[in-house]
């Protein structure tokens, strides 16, 4: 079985391996350095770390404050509060002089378990996708974790990072694995439809690729961490090359991966898209495995979808 | 203070008036009341307290100040007018189309504004940010709040953690006029008394007289002396002030004037301006 590691603890480690090689990145965490992972470069670097108590908008905005006077700030909170709470703080102190501040937000989705509808945010690949010039990124594992928050740290702009509680299986090779912001990965290629799954649902989006090949149907399938920009030419292909499309996420089927493809479909090569996700409501309280099957993102429900998308195909 | 420079200074802060009114004429929109009560402190700290280079507006050494109170930009404006950051009619464009001059300042596209303000609350916070950086780097962050602004939690949440990482580099100044859009602050939600506020903040409050460059320079100096905590100065201001019709009057908060009040409130000024040069 694959090792399974949390994003929000790749995160964590890249952090503290990055303030070793670059003196201008500074953190800052809302009294929540134990769960955000910050803690392993607060333990290296305690006199760039910041711990701002917990008040999440006076952390965006001293980030703003910081990123304006010359250095590389990363705020850290649970999603629920970086990028819901502290919105209005994000869009005018950070994405509106496009400030070079980083928010990478842990405790996304409903994998967030026993904690319940009022910290599982379904919310906030919306939320910063609509904010101009920002990059919005959502890894599926702890490699891809790791070369986004470098990425993110090269990048000069606001970028927002998306990870998990939950460990989850690392399906990267971390000796080989590129990331490039704005670009998928094509994991299979396929001719019957394409599933296009962002964060930590890949790994059920694949094992409903093979069930589906079981039922005689060829599935493509995409990892798109980059939630914005999105890889429009990988999506534009799937959809000339597969005519129907699957989209996967813990997140509100409103707002986020899938209607980024959607949009991104209907304005270039509308096809069928059939979205997994959460459908328009709020988590509950359980154990993530249990909340995933709950809220219809196993690998049944993918299968389901791709029949729909399949029925629909023209 | 050296009366010389007194008058030289009162002079500078009637044509940062001339130009408030007048930008907010033109426009037909903006905020005169509480822009033509931060003139005279925006005047001291551009022309006598800051650290700056109109020449090299970008200078990472510099002082930086944030308008936390982002709609009192037509006097951020007219004062980096003055101090030759652009040309001094530049800004009567406010908030017209294809002007750089934004409703609210917008750090991007505007010399000499060091932070995009406008929703309140933000920039005392940003300050923070800044001047965790000038205190290894040796410069120091101003930031004006309104005191209707206070209203906004994220004030407090500001507050809280300039005192706790001892930002004694950061100086606060609260543009006290008493009224905000809806009434006095009285009225609508009493922030008062804002020096307790702040002391049990665990800053160091001084008292000052916003229209009174001796006060304001003894504020900013016991500021600048202070060690080990932020300095807030209690501005205590005339909203409106220099503009007889619009002082202490709180429809003047986002109102511009008409043409016969736009002439009225410019004659008021220049014979200001005249009375201050021949004393």
């Amino acid at each position: 079985m694959a090792e399974k590691i949390a994003t929000r603890d790749a995160y964590g480690k890249a952090l503290a391996e990055l303030g070793a090689v670059n003196k201008n990145i500074v953190v800052l965490d809302a009294d929540l350095a134990e769960a955000t992972k910050t803690l392993y470069f607060k333990k290296e670097f305690p006199d760039r770390f910041f711990d701002c108590g917990i008040a999440e908008q006076n952390m965006i905005s001293v980030a703003a404050g910081i990123a304006a006077a010359g250095k590389i700030p990363f705020a850290s909170s649970f999603a629920m509060f970086a990028a819901g709470r502290a919105f209005d703080q994000v869009r005018n102190s950070v994405g509106y002089p496009h400030l070079n501040v980083k928010i990478c937000a842990t405790h996304a989705g409903i994998t967030v378990g026993e904690d319940g509808a009022t910290h599982q945010c379904l919310e906030d690949l919306a939320l910063m996708r609509s904010i101009p010039g920002m990059v919005v990124i959502n890894p599926s594992d702890a490699v891809q974790a790791r070369a986004a928050v470098f990425a993110a740290a090269e990048y000069v702009g606001p970028v927002y990072v998306r990870l998990g509680r939950l460990a989850v299986p690392v399906i990267y090779d971390k000796n080989t694995y590129k990331f490039t912001i704005g670009k998928g990965e094509t994991h299979k290629s396929g001719c019957d439809l394409t599933l296009i799954s962002t964060g930590m649902l890949l790994e059920n989006t694949l094992l409903a690729a093979k069930a589906l090949e079981e039922l005689g149907i060829n599935a493509g399938v995409i990892d798109m961490p980059s939630v914005k920009p999105l890889d429009a030419d990988l999506v534009l292909s799937a959809a000339i090359n597969t005519g129907a499309i699957v989209t996967v996420e813990e997140h509100n089927i409103i707002g986020g991966l899938g209607s980024a493809v959607c949009e991104n479909v209907a304005e270039s090569r509308p096809v069928p898209v059939i979205r997994v996700g959460v459908k328009d409501t709020f988590g509950k309280s359980g154990k993530a495995i249990e909340l995933i099957d709950l809220f219809g993102l196993g690998v049944a429900d993918i299968v389901n979808a791709a029949k729909q998308a399949l029925a629909l195909k023209a | 203070m050296d009366c010389n420079e007194k008058k030289l200074l009162s002079l500078k802060a009637t044509l940062i008036r001339k130009g408030i009114v007048t930008s907010v004429f033109n426009a037909q929109s903006g905020h005169p009341g509480g822009s033509l009560s931060a003139a005279d402190i925006l005047c001291f700290l551009y022309f006598k307290e800051m650290k700056i280079d109109p020449q090299n507006p970008k200078n990472p050494g510099r002082d930086r100040f944030v308008l936390s109170k982002g709609h009192a930009a037509p006097a951020l404006y007219a004062t980096l007018a003055l101090r030759g950051y652009f040309p001094e009619i530049a800004p009567h464009s406010l908030r017209q189309k294809g002007s750089i001059f934004q409703g609210h300042p917008d750090m991007k596209n505007i010399p000499g504004v060091d932070m995009s303000t406008g929703s309140l609350g933000q920039g005392i916070s940003a300050a923070c940010g800044m001047a965790l950086v000038g205190k290894e780097q040796g410069f120091r962050v101003y930031a004006m709040l309104g005191d209707g602004e206070c209203d906004e939690g994220q004030v407090w949440e500001a507050a809280m953690f300039a005192s706790h990482y001892r930002l004694d580099n950061l100086c606060a100044m609260v543009d006290l006029n008493g009224l905000q859009i809806d009434g006095s602050t009285k009225e609508v939600m009493n922030s008062e008394p804002l020096d307790e506020k702040f002391r049990a903040f665990g800053w160091n409050v001084i008292d000052v007289d916003a229209h009174d460059f001796d006060s304001i320079e003894n504020g900013f100096n016991a500021a600048k002396s202070f060690k080990g905590a932020p300095s807030v100065l209690i501005c205590r201001s005339i909203k409106g002030k220099g503009v007889s019709f619009m002082e202490n009057q709180v429809n003047w908060h986002g109102s511009a004037p008409k043409f016969e009040q736009y002439e009225k409130a410019m004659s008021e000024l220049d014979e200001l301006y005249k009375t201050i040069e021949e004393a």
